[in-house]
C-alpha cells in the first residue's frame, strides 16, 4: 500500500438529500401499506414522490464520484476504500439472506416435523391432530381455513417431466451468465474492449431473460396452481426467498446496465481502472451464488 | 507506543462552513461524531423520561399515574430508544471522533457515507416517536417485539416502527462499513494490527457484529410486515410457521447486538484504566483475544433468551454451556484490568472513578448473567425483575458510565477545555448511588417473583419498589448536572495540555488540544 496524502471531500448535499428522501419513503410505504385496504387513499404518492427523489440523489451522487473519479482525484487509498466497503457490503447482504434461510431450514428441520407430531417436540401435533408433516407443505396445519391452499408445489417434478421445469431454464440462464461476465471481464483486463462490451451486453441480456422467466414462474403459481403468499409456510418461504433473490437480481443486472452504459457511450474503463465494473461483477456473482443455494434448498431438497 | 508526527503543510486547509449548513452537509469525522454524541445524549433523556414514568407508576401497587396501554408503550419506547438510540449511536460518535485519530487517519474512509449514516437516525426515531401519536398508539409490544404480540395483535403504527427499523438498520451497516475500512486501510504506516489501541480494536470486533447481525433485524422486521400485511405464515403455527422461529431470529441478532453494546466499553475502560493508573496495560494481546472469543461466541448462545419456551433438551444444554464459555475471556478481561490498576500510581479523577465502577459493577451484571446461564435455575428467574436488575446492571453501569468516562476523558481533546472536576465527581457519585439504590432491589424483588413488564404489583413487593424509583430519580435528575458540566467545558474552562492526562499514551494525544479540524493530512509515522 502506497501512502500518499490523504484526500479528503468538501461537505456535501447528497446524504442529507438521500436521508431525506429515505425519510418520505419510509412514512409513504409505511401509510400506503397501512391504508391497502382504503382505494381512497393517495399515501402511496408519498411513497413514489419519495423513492423518485432517493434514485435521483443516487444517480447524481454516484455520478459525482465517476466524475471524481476521472478527474483523477481519487488516491489508490481511497479506490482502496471501495473495495472494502463493497465486500463489506456483500457481507451484509450474505446475512439478510442467511436470516431468510435459516427460517427455512428452522421450519423445516423443527417447526413442520414438530406440527405433524414427531421428535421431542411433537406435542404440537395436538393443535390440528389431523396434520401431517409434509415438504414441500402443502396442507397447511389449519387445513386451509386461514391460509389457502395449493394445488402444487414448485418442486422438483421428476425426471420425465424435467424439461418443463422452468427453475432449470433460470439455473442454466443465471450460471451462464456468471460466466459471461468473467469473460467481459478478462476482456477488459487485456485491454480489450470491444470483448468486453459484447460479454457484458449478452450478461445484461441473460439478466432480463431471468427476470423474465421469473416472472412467468409467478404468474404460474398465482394462476395455475394456487400458490400464493397465502399458501402457508411453503408459499412463505418460497416466494420470499425467490423474492428478493428476484429483487437483487434486478438490483445487479441494473449496475451491469450501468456499467455497460458508462462504457459504451462513455469511453469508461480500461485494464486498469474498473473498479465500478467490477464491484457489479462482484455482486453479480454473489447473486449467483444465492440462487445456487435457492435452487438446491428451495426447489430440489 | 511512541509516535513522531510528521510537520504536516496544509495547502487545503478547509475549516467548517457556517451556520445549520455545517452540521447538515458535513463529511468531517469530528463534526459527525458531535452530532452522533448529542442526538445519542438528546435520545438518553428522552428515553429516561420514559423510564421516569415507569418508575414513577411502579412507586406504589396499584394503578397510579398512567393508563395500562401507554405504559406498555413507554416500556417499548424505552428500550427501543436506549437501545438504538442512546447506546448506539454513542459509541458510533465517539468511534468517529476518536478512530481516525488514533489510527492517524485525516478522516473516515468513506466521509459522505459518514453523514449520511448519521442523518438517517433523527429521521428513523421520529418517525418511532411520532407512533406515540398515531391511532392505536405506539409500538406496546416490548424491545423484543415477540411475535405474535407484534403481528396479529399489534396496534397499526407497528408498520412504522418496521420501516424506522430498517432505516436504523441501514444507518448501522453504513457506519460501520465505514469504521472497518477505515480501520483496515487508513492506518499509519507501521501501525501494525496488534499496535493498535485497544479502542480501535473493540470498534474494528463491534462493527463486524455488527455487519453480521443488523441484517438478520431486518429479515426479522421483514417477516413480521410480510405476517402482518401480506398474509405469510412465518410466525404463525396455522400456516406451519412458528412464533418461536421469531425468537430464533431475533436473538441471534439479540445476543450479538448486546456485545455490541458492551465491546467498544471494553476498549475505552482499558484506556482509562490505564492511563490513570500510569501503567502499561497488563496483557494486550489477551485483551484483543478476550474481544475476540467473545465475539465468536456471541454467535451461539442466542437462545438462552428463550429457556422456557420449549425447546429440544440438547438446544437447552448446548446454550447453556455455551453461554457459561462466555465467561471465561469475560474473567481474563476484569483479571486484566485489576491487574493493571496493581501496584500502580492511581489517581481517581472522573473517568478513573467511572471507569474502576464500570469494572465492579459490570462483574456484578456479569454474574448474574451466569445465574441465568444455567437453565433450570432460569427457569426461576425468567421474566421476573432478576433479568431487568442483570440486563440493567450491564448497560447503565456497564455501556452507559464507559460512555460517560469517555466524555470526561476525551472532552478536553475535543473541546480543549478541562471540565469542571468537582463537579465530574460529584455527577459521578450521585450517579453511582442512583444506580445501584435504583437495581439493585431489583435482584430481590426478582427473586421474590415479580415478573417484569407490568404496571402494577403485589403487596410484598412495594418497599423495594418505593426504593428503586427514589433511586431512579436520583440517578435522572444526576444526569442533568452532567448536561451541565458538558455545556460548561463547552464553553469554556482550564485551557488543556496536548497530553491532557500524565499517562496518556497513543496518537490522539499528541496533537493539540482541541483538535484540529483535520487532523493529519499527512500519515504520521508509528515506530
Amino acid at each position: 500500500m502506497e501512502y500518499q496524502k490523504y484526500y479528503v471531500p468538501e461537505s456535501s448535499k447528497f446524504p442529507i438529500f438521500a436521508a431525506f428522501s429515505l425519510f418520505i419513503v419510509i412514512i409513504g410505504a409505511s401509510s400506503t401499506i397501512n391504508s391497502l385496504d382504503n382505494p381512497e387513499s393517495n399515501a402511496s404518492l408519498i411513497l413514489y414522490t419519495g423513492l423518485a427523489c432517493f434514485l435521483a440523489t443516487l444517480f447524481f451522487w454516484f455520478r459525482q464520484v465517476v466524475k471524481e473519479n476521472n478527474a483523477g482525484l481519487e488516491s489508490a487509498q481511497l479506490s482502496q476504500s471501495f473495495v472494502y466497503g463493497m465486500a463489506w457490503f456483500i457481507f451484509s447482504e450474505v446475512m439478510f439472506f442467511a436470516a431468510f434461510f435459516g427460517a427455512l431450514f428452522y421450519v423445516r428441520s423443527f417447526a413442520v416435523p414438530w406440527l405433524g407430531g414427531e421428535g421431542e417436540k411433537g406435542l404440537a401435533n395436538m393443535l390440528w391432530q389431523d396434520f401431517e408433516a409434509t415438504w414441500p407443505l402443502i396442507n397447511t396445519p389449519d387445513g386451509g381455513k386461514a391460509f389457502v391452499i395449493a394445488a402444487k408445489s414448485m418442486s422438483f417434478p421428476g425426471w420425465e417431466n424435467i424439461s418443463h421445469w422452468l427453475p432449470l431454464y433460470n439455473t442454466i440462464v443465471l450460471l451462464s451468465s456468471s460466466v459471461t461476465v468473467h469473460f467481459a471481464h478478462l476482456g477488459l483486463k487485456k485491454g480489450n474492449k470491444k470483448t468486453f462490451n459484447i460479454w457484458l451486453g449478452i450478461t445484461v441480456l441473460l439478466a432480463l431473460i431471468f427476470v423474465g422467466l421469473q416472472a412467468a414462474e409467478y404468474y404460474e403459481a398465482y394462476e395455475h396452481f394456487g400458490l400464493t403468499l397465502n399458501s402457508g409456510i411453503y408459499g412463505s418461504t418460497f416466494f420470499m426467498l425467490t423474492g428478493f433473490h428476484g429483487f437483487h437480481v434486478m438490483l445487479g443486472g441494473l449496475m451491469l446496465a450501468v456499467m455497460l452504459i458508462r462504457s459504451v457511450f462513455y469511453g469508461h474503463f480500461n485494464e486498469h481502472k474498473h473498479f465500478g465494473f467490477e464491484a457489479a461483477s462482484w455482486y453479480w456473482h454473489f447473486v449467483d451464488v444465492v440462487w445456487v443455494m435457492l435452487f438446491l434448498f428451495v426447489y430440489i431438497l | 507506543m511512541s509516535s513522531v508526527i510528521e510537520s504536516h503543510h496544509d495547502d487545503h486547509h478547509h475549516g467548517p462552513a457556517k451556520g445549520l449548513m455545517r452540521w447538515l452537509l458535513t463529511t468531517n469525522h469530528k463534526d459527525i461524531g458531535t452530532l452522533y454524541l448529542w442526538f445519542s445524549f438528546a435520545m438518553f433523556l428522552i428515553g429516561g423520561a420514559m423510564a421516569m414514568v415507569i418508575r414513577a407508576e411502579l412507586f406504589q401497587p396499584g394503578m397510579q399515574i398512567v393508563e395500562p396501554e401507554f405504559y406498555n408503550q413507554m416500556l417499548t419506547l424505552h428500550g427501543l430508544i436506549m437501545v438504538f438510540g442512546a447506546v448506539m449511536p454513542a459509541f458510533v460518535g465517539l468511534a468517529n471522533w476518536l478512530v481516525p485519530m488514533m489510527v492517524g487517519a485525516p478522516d473516515m474512509a468513506l466521509p459522505r457515507l459518514n453523514n449520511l449514516s448519521f442523518w438517517l437516525l433523527p429521521f428513523a426515531f421520529g418517525i418511532l416517536l411520532s407512533s406515540l401519536f398515531m391511532e392505536g398508539g405506539a409500538p406496546n409490544f416490548g424491545w423484543t417485539f415477540y411475535a405474535p404480540l407484534s403481528t396479529t395483535y399489534a396496534p397499526p403504527s407497528v408498520t412504522f416502527f418496521i420501516f424506522s427499523v430498517h432505516i436504523m438498520g441501514a444507518s448501522s451497516i453504513m457506519g460501520s462499513i465505514n469504521v472497518i475500512v477505515t480501520i483496515m486501510n487508513m492506518r499509519a504506516p507501521g501501525m501494525d494490527l496488534m499496535k493498535m489501541p485497544l479502542f480501535v480494536w473493540s470498534w474494528l470486533i463491534t462493527a463486524y457484529l455488527l455487519i453480521a447481525v443488523m441484517p438478520v433485524l431486518a429479515g426479522a422486521v421483514t417477516m413480521m410486515l410480510m405476517d402482518i400485511h401480506f398474509g405469510t405464515s412465518f410466525f404463525n403455527a396455522a400456516g406451519g410457521g412458528d412464533p418461536v422461529l421469531f425468537q430464533h431470529i431475533f436473538w441471534f441478532f439479540g445476543h450479538p447486538e448486546v456485545y455490541i453494546m458492551i465491546l467498544p466499553a471494553f476498549g475505552i475502560v482499558s484506556h482509562i484504566i490505564e492511563t490513570f493508573s500510569r501503567k502499561q496495560l497488563f496483557g494486550y494481546s489477551s485483551m484483543v483475544w478476550a474481544m475476540l472469543s467473545i465475539a465468536i461466541l456471541s454467535f451461539v448462545v442466542w437462545a438462552h433468551h428463550m429457556f422456557t419456551v420449549g425447546m429440544p433438551l440438547a438446544a437447552e444444554l448446548f446454550f447453556m454451556w455455551a453461554t457459561m464459555l462466555i465467561a471465561v475471556p469475560t474473567g481474563v478481561k476484569v483479571f486484566n484490568w485489576v491487574a493493571t490498576m496493581f501496584k500502580g500510581s492511581i489517581t481517581y479523577e472522573t473517568p478513573m472513578l467511572f471507569a474502576i465502577s464500570f469494572v465492579v459493577l459490570f462483574t456484578i451484571g456479569g454474574f448474574s448473567g451466569l445465574m441465568l446461564a444455567i437453565v433450570p435455575a432460569d427457569f426461576q428467574y425468567h421474566d421476573t425483575y432478576f433479568v431487568v436488575a442483570h440486563f440493567h446492571y450491564v448497560l447503565v453501569p456497564g455501556s452507559i458510565f464507559s460512555i460517560m468516562a469517555a466524555v470526561y476523558y476525551w472532552i478536553p481533546k475535543w473541546t480543549g477545555n478541562m471540565y469542571d472536576e468537582r463537579l465530574g465527581r460529584l455527577h459521578f457519585w450521585l450517579s453511582f448511588v442512583g444506580v445501584n439504590v435504583t437495581f439493585f432491589p431489583q435482584h430481590w424483588i426478582g427473586l421474590a417473583g415479580m415478573p417484569r413488564r407490568y404496571p402494577d404489583y403485589a403487596l410484598q413487593f412495594a418497599d423495594w419498589n418505593m426504593v428503586s424509583t427514589a433511586g431512579a430519580f436520583l440517578f435522572g435528575a444526576s444526569q442533568i448536572l452532567f448536561l451541565f458540566i458538558v455545556l460548561k467545558t463547552v464553553m469554556g474552562g482550564k485551557k488543556a495540555t496536548r497530553q491532557v492526562w500524565e499517562g496518556a499514551r497513543g496518537l490522539e494525544w499528541l496533537v493539540e488540544s482541541p483538535a484540529p479540524y483535520h487532523t493529519f493530512s499527512t500519515p504520521p509515522k508509528v515506530n
